[in-house]
């Protein structure tokens, strides 16, 4: 049993790690810009698609994923040049109207291109196979290189945020845009970094997943959910609350899921104890958050009230 | 007031009787195929289009009359389907409907489409109600009924003596359905029983818990995308020991993103591409030489189906309606799958396989038949139709 919970918090921290990746670009957008971008999921959506093309001509994994980060880099310039620009001092709700579009063209875009049908990408040998780790218990070698790359992210945006100039800028437009604006800074080229940044950081997210997950053209919107959820108990604009929340979310999905029934069929019959389980495990992450903005209207490490 | 809105009956009654009149007069056949083209569905659809319009190339002239086909994609949603289907149907004068992929859907288009006086035929979802008590004389399957393929692996861990199988079905309505009638033909103990979100992409909580647990099988429903992520992430969590039978879960729309981690991997199915059947080497070479990729059971279905319709226009010798019903129930047409015949529900009866993934000479990845499960199996639901 103490086996299975290490393996389950392990699994919950590789979720975590993932949902992080997606959120981070998501969070510093809304939160800094003002500006909601359900066009995010698509960007990671395009970073898996672009992995499985590149590793093709490539003939390598490892290539393929570095590749992909200008390539996403570039795709989130030009989307911002050309689209997101014009939209910042909208309203939002012309704002999700916009993107939402974008949504549905750019998956269209996607199955014209690569057809409809399931992609696939092999990790390199060396990493496909599973550890041991206690009894019959294995643990995927991939999964324990997801969670070190998304670590390793963490640190250089930590970095990068609360250590650089252009971190400072970040943090400054953050909390008061108008003011940030007023001291000379230029916040179009802000903008203009951190959206390519942000789209760079999803499609890095989706490349990376590619290997352990299918993909298809409805990957993108099945994450964006959750990586809104993320950067709400979080705290919109912070990456320091977007890496909480995530881990949150993650272990929280994670640990209802395979502990929820176990802990119900102590208190109630064991067929009622997997009906409610069933019904929970779900709803748990939307519970956790609803509890959160309770007493913490502007979530975990977020800078507005 | 009485008088006008008799006056109105009757000019709508009037209009009602001319409309299909008119229809059957032409000597033209209007084929409406209603499929899922895009969204996460839309590779089955695709592959369901592909394998129609194969035959249909094949045939030329549906039973020697000129033939039009209208393709038409119902997005996976109902009420899309619905009205698509009444377009089809009332303006477009389809005689015969082929169509869905999806069960939802089916119960969203079989009253648009029969009470529209046409004939739907369904090249994949096979639902419990049109079997049994909703059944209709309108309507045909060329497929199965959705509880028969579970039954097959129910059969199969019955007949290995597993005493102690895991079940992984996604929690809506056709996962309870699966899980039920995987129970139907199996006996033994059941390990644990998961429900998961649909579209779930990460399955490595159940799958911790199936390594725990180290139970005889595993038996999974997933399709499509959940099915990739699933058999993956199960080769990559080591726990191919374990075997993993299923439904709808490794076949050839998923088996390329799956490729070598579905490598024996077990299924339920009425066909393989390696049926060993003239019509089945014919089809699949055709179908691989056009498409570029191998068949699954959507594609060798609408196939089917549109080789169903040409046999039953010919004998019927046009497009009468009930002329063209008591044709389709003589199935007059040699199936790929050889033995093939209607039940008094319109469902077939036919045999089921175990089939397993194999990587062939080619390097492609396909299913391949086993064993056969079930001879001239009928489903269940039979006995409570009321065919009116």
């Amino acid at each position: 049993m103490t086996s299975l919970f290490l393996l389950q918090l392990l699994n919950g921290v590789q979720l975590g790690i993932l949902l992080f990746l997606i959120a981070a670009g998501l969070t510093l957008v809304f939160g800094i810009m003002d500006f909601v971008n359900l066009a995010h999921g698509v960007i990671y959506m395009v970073g898996a698609y672009l992995v499985v093309s590149l590793s093709a001509w490539t003939g390598s994994y490892g290539w393929g994923l570095l590749l992909v980060l200008p390539a996403t880099l570039l795709i989130g310039l030009l989307a911002e040049a050309l689209i997101f620009r014009r939209l910042y001092d909208r309203p939002h709700l012309d704002q999700v109207l916009a993107t939402f579009g974008l949504v549905m063209i750019v998956t269209e875009l996607v199955e014209i291109i690569w057809g409809t049908s399931p992609l696939l990408v092999t990790a390199p040998d060396a990493l496909s196979g599973s550890i041991p780790l206690m009894g019959p218990l294995r643990y995927p070698v991939f999964r324990l290189v997801v969670i070190g790359a998304g670590l390793l992210t963490a640190v250089g945006l930590w970095l990068v945020i609360t250590r650089t100039r252009i971190g400072m800028r970040l943090r400054a437009g953050a909390s008061n845009r108008a003011m940030v604006a007023a001291l000379g800074v230029d916040i179009g080229r802000l903008f203009t970094v951190i959206f390519a940044f942000g789209a760079m950081l999803a499609g890095f997210a989706g490349a990376l997943v590619a290997p352990i997950l299918s993909v298809d053209p409805g990957m993108g919107e099945s994450v964006l959910i959750l990586a809104f959820v993320v950067i709400v108990i979080g705290g919109i604009g912070s990456v320091k609350g977007a890496f909480a929340g995530a881990l949150l979310v993650g272990l929280v999905d994670t640990l209802g899921r395979s502990f929820g029934p176990i802990v119900l069929r102590s208190v109630m019959e064991p067929s009622a104890a997997a009906q409610t389980g069933r019904v929970l495990a779900p709803m748990l992450v939307y519970l956790l958050m609803a509890a959160i903005l309770a007493a913490r209207p502007q979530g975990l490490f977020g800078a507005r009230p | 007031m009485t008088l006008t809105r008799t006056t109105f009956a009757v000019l709508a009654s009037a209009t009602c009787l001319a409309g299909p009149a008119a229809a059957q007069d032409d000597d033209k056949l209007t084929i409406g195929v209603l499929l899922t083209l895009s969204g996460p569905g839309a590779a089955l659809g695709e592959m369901a289009r592909n394998g129609f319009q194969l035959a249909a190339e094949e045939i030329g002239d549906f039973g020697g009359i000129p033939t039009e086909i209208i393709v038409v994609d119902d997005e996976q949603k109902p009420d899309v389907a619905a009205n698509k289907a009444r377009e089809l149907v009332e303006r477009d004068g389809a005689d015969i409907v082929v169509g869905p992929i999806f069960s939802n859907i089916a119960g969203a288009i079989v009253q648009p489409v029969t009470e529209g006086d046409a004939i739907l035929i369904s090249p994949n979802a096979g639902p419990s109600n049109l079997a049994g008590t909703d059944c209709n004389k309108a309507f045909f399957a060329t497929s199965y009924q959705n509880d028969q393929m579970h039954e097959v692996m129910g059969a199969h861990a019955q007949a290995q003596g597993f005493q102690n199988v895991f079940l992984l079905a996604p929690n809506y309505q056709a996962g309870q359905d699966s899980l039920a009638g995987f129970k139907n033909s199996y006996e033994g103990g059941v390990a644990g029983e998961i429900f998961t979100q649909l579209g779930q992409l990460d399955y490595s909580a159940e799958l911790a818990q199936i390594a725990a647990m180290q139970p005889d099988a595993v038996f999974a429903f997933m399709p499509g995308g959940m099915g990739v992520n699933l058999v993956r992430q199960y080769r990559q969590a080591g726990l191919e020991g374990i075997p993993f039978l299923s439904a709808f879960t490794v076949d050839e729309s998923t088996l390329p993103a799956q490729a070598d981690a579905a490598l024996g991997f077990f299924g339920g199915s009425n066909w393989a591409p390696d049926l060993d059947t003239p019509e089945n080497a014919a089809f699949v070479q055709a179908y691989e030489a056009a498409y570029d990729q191998v068949p699954a059971v959507y594609a060798m279905q609408a196939y089917d189906a549109a080789h169903l319709i040409d046999g039953a226009v010919k004998q019927a010798g046009g497009t009468d309606r009930d002329a063209l019903i008591a044709a389709l129930e003589d199935a007059p047409f040699t199936s790929v799958r050889g033995d093939f015949s209607f039940g008094p529900n319109h469902f077939p009866i036919q045999d089921f396989y175990l089939t397993k993934v194999v990587q062939r000479e080619d390097g492609k990845f396909a299913t391949s038949i086993v064993e056969k499960i079930f001879e001239d199996y009928q489903d269940t639901y039979a006995a409570d139709c009321q065919m009116n």
